[in-house]
């Protein structure tokens, strides 16, 4: 499993490459909520499911889908960090 | 009727009914009641005079719905601005609409920063989620909202009228042909007509709970709430459709009847498991802002046999046009149906005669729905309020083409001029244009709407760029992600080598229309 920093920055780069066309994103702390700074709707989310599920090769349930786990960088990398332990 | 007494009239009839349920709260019409009392005293405290305009800049929120009523109940004028507007076109519309004060999220707040050097009109922000509001900038007052809401010892009854209900209640901004933004005028009459038209026709009732995910910064949107309230029903307040297995959630548990939605919902909704769930409390879908692909009807349809469909078309200058009866969909699911009750809707040629069915022409609405203008802005608005019927009276132009069939159903076939309908929002090229020719190495540009089954028209760039320069598409999107609101950020990029002219050496978007319409 890829240490949490390294998740972390690859999840950052997924988010900059895609919902800020390539913005430097200094402005985007690991705490910040994706949708107050209007970086995902739901077709932003659906592409950051998609994204998960075929880079770290794990399922995420329909009931998964909150902001609890995915509204973060943060909240991702618990949520993803969790899940990888499950799949182990 | 004025319509902050939608809010007032509610509160007197269901004190302790639940007005608004968002996130874990839950707030009685006596509460939204007393705290915009509350809000709207202080606001005349801070020298708020009747007509005078006052601008919200929040997400979907309590504070969102309670700021409206305020600024009502006040005698003043309020515009809802999309959280996602960018800092120069927010200065714009402030100071074209000259607003003396701003209800802002305190998260926001840093990056406006720079803008209050340039909002000579704006005296004061009422701040969100900030207790001790700090030190005033630049001349103006920073005041804490919440410390205005939760003052226990302050008086809490509604100031005295000042206002009638031929003055302005809102100003929604809109694209324009020129790319500035267009206030749409709309007086408390106006609103009141089109909400009680809708609430009739939906059958609205006190115990209806309807669920809102739309910005109430979109019309839709904030008409979601202004309903709610003057049916005394109750309003679920989402800030977004970003999570929608969330949103189904909330909608089981509230036991939702009314849900509104527009095309980009139902592709999402279409692609989730919804099997499980039991969707017996729903009783109306409605649909606005572009058609519904036949497909999905067939599918909604399928998924929620017992909820009424309700297909709809309107604009924001008198808000709702049309609505295809929920008996009809089946029948004609490519229509957009008749006029509401309580207005009329014709169709005319060139010169203005009406036309009979199968024949194409513009449509009109003649309504006390019409909007009273543009502000400020007396020529654009003599384009599209023009003579009716009666001496002295105007009705919309809407610039849309249509066609009925013979027992009068509407069908949308295009817009008259160029503006791009993406999202139900209207879309300005000439605004996006203008900021892509501020971007570095683009040479000419041109933004034109294509067919898309979801969106009505997405929004396509082509661009020439000069020699040397090296931009990719990504440096053209991420620049329009700096300086647009989302909606207004194209779909695609095409790069050419030229653009085609008219004869006097103008670009052609007609001629690029016409070939991309082609190409997809």
């Amino acid at each position: 499993m890829s240490p949490v920093p390294e998740i972390a920055q690859q999840l950052r780069q997924f988010i900059i490459d895609n919902f800020l066309f390539g913005q430097d994103g200094d402005g985007l702390s690991d705490g910040d909520s994706l949708l107050d700074q209007g970086i995902v709707d739901s077709m932003g989310v659906m592409e950051l499911v998609g994204f998960l599920e075929a880079t770290y090769g794990i399922t995420i349930e329909d009931q998964e889908l909150i902001p609890d786990n995915l509204d973060s960088i943060d909240k991702l990398v618990k949520f993803l960090t969790r899940k990888l332990q499950r799949v182990s | 009727m004025l319509v902050d007494e939608f809010l007032e009239h509610s509160a007197r009839r269901f004190p302790d009914k639940t007005a608004v349920v968002c996130g874990n709260r839950r707030l009685a019409y006596r509460e939204i009641e007393e705290q915009s009392n509350r809000l709207a005293l202080a606001l005349i405290g801070e020298g708020v005079q009747r007509g005078d305009r006052i601008a919200i800049y929040l997400d979907n929120s309590v504070e969102a719905v309670l700021s409206v009523f305020a600024i009502l109940k006040a005698g003043a004028v309020f515009l809802v601005v999309n959280p996602s507007t960018k800092g120069d076109k927010l200065s714009y519309i402030l100071n074209n609409c000259r607003a003396v004060a701003l209800i802002a999220d305190a998260k926001k707040l840093d990056g406006l920063k720079d803008r209050w050097a340039h909002t000579p009109h704006l005296r004061s922000v009422f701040v969100v989620g900030q207790d001790a509001a700090g030190p005033p900038a630049n001349g103006l007052k920073l005041i804490g909202l919440e410390t205005v809401l939760y003052h226990r010892d302050a008086p809490s009854q509604s100031p005295p009228k000042r206002h009638i209900d031929i003055d302005l209640a809102a100003l929604i901004y809109t694209s324009g042909s020129t790319g500035r933004p267009k206030g749409v005028m709309l007086t408390h009459l106006n609103i009141a007509s089109a909400a009680t038209s809708i609430t009739t026709y939906l059958e609205n009732v006190p115990a209806d709970i309807i669920l809102n995910v739309l910005p109430l910064s979109f019309d839709y949107g904030l008409y979601q709430a202004l309903m709610a309230f003057k049916v005394g029903a109750t309003l679920v307040l989402e800030r977004s459709f970003a999570y929608p297995y969330a949103v189904v959630e909330t909608l089981i548990r509230e036991k939702v009847t009314g849900f509104p939605i527009v095309p980009t919902m139902s592709a999402v909704l279409l692609q989730l498991d919804l099997q499980k769930y039991d969707f017996s409390s729903l009783r109306y879908i409605t649909n606005t802002a572009a058609a519904l692909p036949p497909h999905h009807i067939q599918q909604l349809r399928k998924l929620f046999g017992h909820v009424k469909l309700y297909s709809m078309y309107g604009l924001t200058e008198c808000k709702r046009v049309s609505y295809l009866p929920p008996d009809q969909i089946d029948v004609r699911p490519t229509s957009v149906g008749k006029g509401m009750p309580n207005e009329e809707v014709y169709i005319v040629d060139e010169e203005g005669r009406r036309v009979g069915p199968g024949v194409v022409g513009e449509l009109v609405v003649r309504g006390s729905n019409v909007m009273k203008g543009y502000w400020e802005l007396p020529g654009e608005t003599d384009k599209v309020l023009k003579p009716g019927p009666l001496p002295g009276e105007k009705v919309l132009y809407t610039g849309d083409l249509f066609k009925m069939d013979h027992e009068g159903y509407l069908y949308f076939v295009g817009r008259k001029d160029d503006i791009i309908k993406s999202r139900g929002e209207k879309v300005s090229p000439k605004e996006i244009e203008d900021v892509l020719y501020a971007l570095d190495g683009i040479a000419e540009a041109a933004v034109v709407g294509v067919p898309d089954p979801v969106l009505g028209q997405a929004i396509k760039a082509v661009v020439t760029r000069r020699a040397g320069a090296c931009l990719t598409q990504q440096d053209i999107l991420r620049h329009c992600a700096q300086h647009l609101e989302d909606f207004m950020v194209p779909k695609f990029v095409e790069f050419r080598e030229s653009l085609p002219k008219t004869s006097s050496g103008k670009i052609s978007r007609r001629e690029l229309t016409v070939a991309v319409g082609e190409g997809t």
